[in-house]
């Protein structure tokens, strides 16, 4: 289908796609398996300019917004979601920098970050703090001209690897959840080091660790906006990455419809293709509306949010929700539809399953993102004058 | 720092056709790619120009109008420079005409201080332009570089792969090499760079832009001629030995003395 993109959007996916063609494709494998960390694919997406697709162009980046960055990311998806999520948390790392950092601060970070020189990581989940972000006990004191942080971080994407770090901690506990502030945090800072690499069901080229902060010294203008504005900036960032979540999946649900029609096509049984049964070209039917569906309601959704509405939470929350549950749904079926090979890890079915279940799971649960959903349409609903019944 | 990248298009190599008249290659509808090789040639400057302060790439390359597209390729993946060494007067060159055309167009791009040249072509795979072309200029060369540092400005440590091993050698600039993928695998296209290439006007030089005689260049200023080219045709007389190692050298023992091989 074709979406109207402009010549440069059409050159954003062209390029992502080069990479996942001749770099990522022939790799995904190997580095599932081997789990390390794709630092040379890194490289290559900086050298692509890729890195900077949503930062300003005053601070070197493309200057596109959450539309651009999901063109992108889907095409990389469609390579391997790992590495698609190494890209991809570079880009929430730095969305509370760009949405509330001083210019200092934007100066600072930013033109490493389009450069593709410096990785980011976006620092919210603790032990304790999963969806109930709330409850998170990291904290940050003020001590003259700086802020003294303690306190522990869990399954922060790109921990370990990345340079700089945006971490959300306690500034005031009297004031509960506006008592969050948000802080940037590099690699190298007195007090702050990293727990073990965690081994994961899928994602597997994706580095995912404990941040540890023990009495971090930080200099008191690495202070994201104000003091109290932790969880705003949380909450928007989190508007700008779930349409990029959806687009994860929508490249992923790509690749596996992709590679199962490529196999009915040339499986033969009963002296048959595979696709020529009913039920074989009504699964990739359902699998290609799904696909289309997810794309569709992204392109629309992050081009809406791109025009900064009120309800971009409720449609960022549908962006992720959907897409995401296409894309555990379609590459179930690719696993079915290649049967046994599907199964094995000769072909990369298998990985696409694996894979796609965390879009379920990360930047906030499935169910979560429902409870997003319903309870603005309970309040939208609430306001309505207009009755039907 | 001013490098010279020399880049070819070359046919895609499934499904050449020769012109029996001419000889050479048709091009008409066989899909134009670049030269494999040279991809390692211009990622080797586009290294020099991450590493070393003010270098300027500028990649050129002879062939026909639509041979600019592997140099807006270029310029997408970082050259700074194009320039497309186009005319008529040029069809049917063999090397040495070849290298000749290019000699000019690098004289008039001087000062150059380095040429990187693919190892050689996929489609005549001669491996001679880049020497001719070094030959031309006067400059000393290197070929099959599989490494290139800096020792000074104007001074170079390459390393080259021979047929026994690698040799090491120190080279002053103007120098011209050609090289192996050893050097790193191709970087991808930039958005900034694709964008400007496609905005970018290539100029194209003919004979006249390069004060060059007809009679030097194209068929009429090559010394080789092709007569003929033809698929060698399939050897059916093959013999294929099996079994452990002193039996196979018993029945190739045998079987050459049945050959009648002088010596055996
Ligand atoms: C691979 C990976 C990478 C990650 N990367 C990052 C990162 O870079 N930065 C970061 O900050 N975090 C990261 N996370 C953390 C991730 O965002 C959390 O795992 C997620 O928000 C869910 O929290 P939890 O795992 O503690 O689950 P819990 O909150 O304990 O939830 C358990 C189950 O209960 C359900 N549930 C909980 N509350 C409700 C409710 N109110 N209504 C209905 N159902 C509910 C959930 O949906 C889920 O099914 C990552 C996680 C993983 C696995």
């Amino acid at each position: 289908m074709d979406y109207f993109l402009t010549e440069e959007q059409k050159l954003l996916q062209e390029i992502a796609y080069e990479v996942t063609k001749e770099k990522i494709r022939p790799v995904r494998a190997q580095l599932d398996e081997s789990e390390e960390f794709p630092r040379n694919l890194m490289d290559i997406l900086a050298k692509t300019d890729l890195f900077g697709v949503c930062i300003p162009e005053e601070y070197g980046g493309l200057g596109g917004g959450v539309f651009e960055n999901c063109l992108v990311v889907e095409q990389i998806a469609r390579g391997c979601i790992g590495i698609a999520t190494t890209f991809a948390a570079t880009g929430l790392g730095i969305y509370p920098i760009l949405l509330g950092g001083s210019k200092e601060l934007k100066k600072k970070y930013l033109p490493d970050i389009a450069a593709g020189k410096k990785l980011a990581a976006f620092a919210l989940t603790e032990p304790g703090a999963g969806s109930d972000v709330s409850a998170i006990i990291t904290r940050a004191v003020k001590a003259g001209n700086e802020y003294v942080i303690t306190g522990t971080k869990q399954w922060i994407t790109n921990g370990g690897e990345a340079d700089i770090y945006t971490v959300f901690a306690i500034t005031d506990p009297s004031k509960g959840p506006r008592g969050a502030s948000c802080f940037v945090v590099e690699k190298g800072d007195p007090g702050f080091s990293f727990g073990k690499k965690e081994k994961k069901l899928g994602i597997r080229a994706s580095a995912t660790r404990e941040l540890i902060f023990n009495e971090c010294k930080i200099p008191k203008d690495r202070l994201v906006g104000r003091e109290g504005m932790g969880f705003i900036l949380a909450m928007k960032t989190f508007d700008k990455s779930r349409p990029g979540i959806g687009a994860l999946g929508v490249g992923l649900a790509q690749e596996a419809l992709d590679i199962a029609a490529e196999y009915a096509r040339k499986r033969v049984q009963f002296g048959k293709s595979i696709i020529s049964f009913q039920a074989i070209q009504h699964k990739l039917a359902d699998m290609a509306i799904k696909v289309e569906a997810a794309r569709s309601l992204i392109y629309s959704a992050a081009k809406y949010i791109d025009t900064e509405p009120k309800d971009a939470s409720k449609v960022a929350a549908m962006c992720k929700v959907f897409a995401s549950d296409v894309a555990v749904e379609v590459a179930l079926e690719a696993v079915q539809i290649l049967g046994g090979y599907g199964y094995m890890r000769d072909y990369p079915v298998e990985k696409l399953l694996r894979d796609a279940k965390i879009l379920q799971i990360y930047e906030g649960t499935n169910e979560i993102q429902r409870n997003i959903i319903g309870q603005e349409i309970n309040k939208e609903y609430g306001r309505k004058k207009e009755s039907i019944l | 720092m001013h490098i010279v990248v020399c880049l070819k298009q070359v046919p895609e190599t499934q499904n050449i056709r020769i012109d029996p008249e001419t000889h050479t290659l048709v091009r008409q509808g066989v899909a134009s790619i670049l030269n494999p090789f040279d991809y390692f040639a211009l990622e080797a400057a586009l290294k020099i120009k991450d590493e070393r302060e003010s270098v300027k790439v500028t990649a050129i390359t002879m062939g026909p109008p639509q041979a600019k597209d592997v140099l807006i390729d270029a310029l997408s993946r970082g050259a700074d420079d194009a320039i497309l060494i186009s005319d008529r007067a040029f069809a049917g060159a063999d090397t040495w005409a070849t290298s000749f055309t290019l000699a000019a167009a690098i004289k008039k791009l001087e000062p150059v201080d380095l040429i990187i040249c693919g190892k050689q072509a996929i489609d005549g795979d001669t491996a001679q332009v880049g020497p001719e072309l070094a030959t031309i200029l006067n400059w000393p060369y290197a070929t099959y570089v599989k490494n290139v540092e800096f020792l000074d400005n104007s001074t170079l440590k390459i390393t080259r792969q021979t047929d026994e091993g690698y040799a090491v050698w120190k080279l002053p600039l103007p120098a011209l090499l050609t090289i192996l993928k050893d050097v790193g695998d191709p970087r991808p296209r930039s958005y900034k760079c694709t964008l400007r290439a496609r905005k970018y006007d290539i100029p194209t030089w003919g004979v006249t832009d390069l004060n060059l005689d007809e009679n030097q260049v194209g068929l009429k200023g090559s010394f080789t001629q092709v007569i003929k080219v033809f698929s060698p045709e399939r050897r059916k007389d093959k013999l294929i030995l099996e079994g452990s190692v002193d039996e196979l050298v018993e029945q190739l023992y045998s079987w050459l003395k049945e050959q009648r091989i002088p010596g055996i």
